[in-house]
């Protein structure tokens, strides 16, 4: 990024291929769309070009990317939620509502055999948590990224962040309860040796 | 430290515990009550499997435009000209332009500066005093006219000049 900073074009490119695809799968996680992920990753790194003058090395560039992700996504889905609320009120009464579709809190395991992709369950699942907790998992589980990093991201301490993560993955446990039982045990590992493999 | 855990503290801990990432004396505390709670040990033993089935999450690549598009919304943003150095940054310029404008603004309502001038000195003001009191006297051409003081002027100046100009003429005369 500091050569990006210095004018370097190389450099910008090379911030664009190494991180266009984790910046495409976080947004897609989070708005639930593929080509507003897509137009919300264009909007990242037009942002990063934008400020790549006043870019300080003092916070790492990951924390800083994933921030301006995360608070895009976050405008973004409250933006349309308010676009949907305005919708609705002015809807024509007859029109009924569709129902809103929400996973059951425990699947049963002959619903589970219905749906059968089972990872179209852990994307509903995941989709399902509320914002914050979801970008935190996110974060967490598929950019690998410590505490420190998440809390700076999501604004809020570590305990905090701890304390989001948990009550995230135990609505996951729960959702997920059917493939969760079927899923094969990871072989025991001392926890203390375990590196950086999250939860496990 | 001695740190005890229980059913509802588990969760302060379990996280970095499952991350590897707890102290000695948490991972000590959550193991010690996964041993004496057989609905915590399934918990933790559900939160590792829950780890490998969300590995299982689609995950999608961006499309082949992708890439065009950014160079393109990169390439259609303004580049740094000649002057591009004097505005570093919009916020800083926007606070510039808004300070002259509040300045402009102010300016407006201040009151208008007062010119100070030296206090007249007690002679000064008593001899303007004097002067606006004669006024009538002196706009009066009769009393102008007949001034005594034109007549009381010394005679012998007046009959020094005169044969001083008569002896210049015979001398202009005779020449």
């Amino acid at each position: 990024m500091l050569e990006a900073k210095a004018g370097n074009d190389a450099s910008f490119e090379h911030l664009l291929q190494r991180y266009r695809t984790p910046l495409v799968n976080f947004l897609y996680r989070m708005v639930r769309d593929a080509a507003t992920a897509e137009d919300l990753t264009q909007e990242v790194f037009l942002r990063v070009y934008r400020a790549r003058h006043g870019y300080e090395a003092s916070a790492k560039f990951t924390t800083w990317l994933f921030r301006i992700a995360t608070n895009l996504a976050l405008n973004r889905i409250r933006d349309t939620r308010h676009q949907q609320m305005e919708v609705s009120i002015d809807a024509p009464a007859e029109e009924e509502t569709p129902v809103l579709e929400l996973p059951a809190r425990e699947l049963r395991i002959d619903q589970y055999m219905i749906e059968r992709d089972s990872a179209e369950m852990i994307r509903r699942a995941v989709e399902a948590l509320p914002e914050k907790q979801r970008a935190a998992v996110l974060l967490h589980k598929y950019e690998d990224m410590d505490y420190c990093e998440i809390a700076k991201i999501l604004q809020c301490s570590e305990a905090a962040l701890k304390s989001l993560l948990f009550r995230a993955y135990e609505t996951l446990r729960v959702q997920l309860a059917p493939l969760v039982r079927m899923a094969a045990s990871p072989a025991p590992e001392a926890p203390a040796t375990a590196g950086k493999g999250r939860l496990s | 430290m001695k740190y005890e855990t229980n059913c509802e503290r588990i969760a302060e801990v379990l996280i970095a515990y499952l991350d590897g990432r707890a102290s000695k004396a948490e991972q000590r505390a959550v193991e010690a009550h996964a041993s004496i709670c057989a609905a915590c040990k399934e918990r933790i033993e559900e939160f590792r499997r829950l780890d490998l089935v969300l590995d299982e999450l689609p995950a999608i690549e961006p499309s082949g435009a992708f890439d065009a598009r950014v160079r393109q919304r990169i390439a259609d943003e303004p580049r740094d000209g000649w002057f591009g150095w004097l505005i570093p940054a919009p916020r800083l310029a926007f606070s510039l332009a808004f300070l002259i404008a509040l300045s402009v603004w102010t300016s407006r309502f201040t009151p208008a500066p007062v010119i100070e001038t030296r206090a007249p000195t007690v002679a000064q003001t008593e001899q303007d005093f004097r002067m606006i009191k004669d006024l009538d006297v002196l706009e009066n051409y009769d009393v102008v006219k007949n001034l005594d003081a034109l007549s009381e002027l010394p005679a012998a100046n007046q009959s020094q000049t005169a044969p001083d100009q008569d002896q210049k003429k015979e001398q202009d005369g005779h020449i």
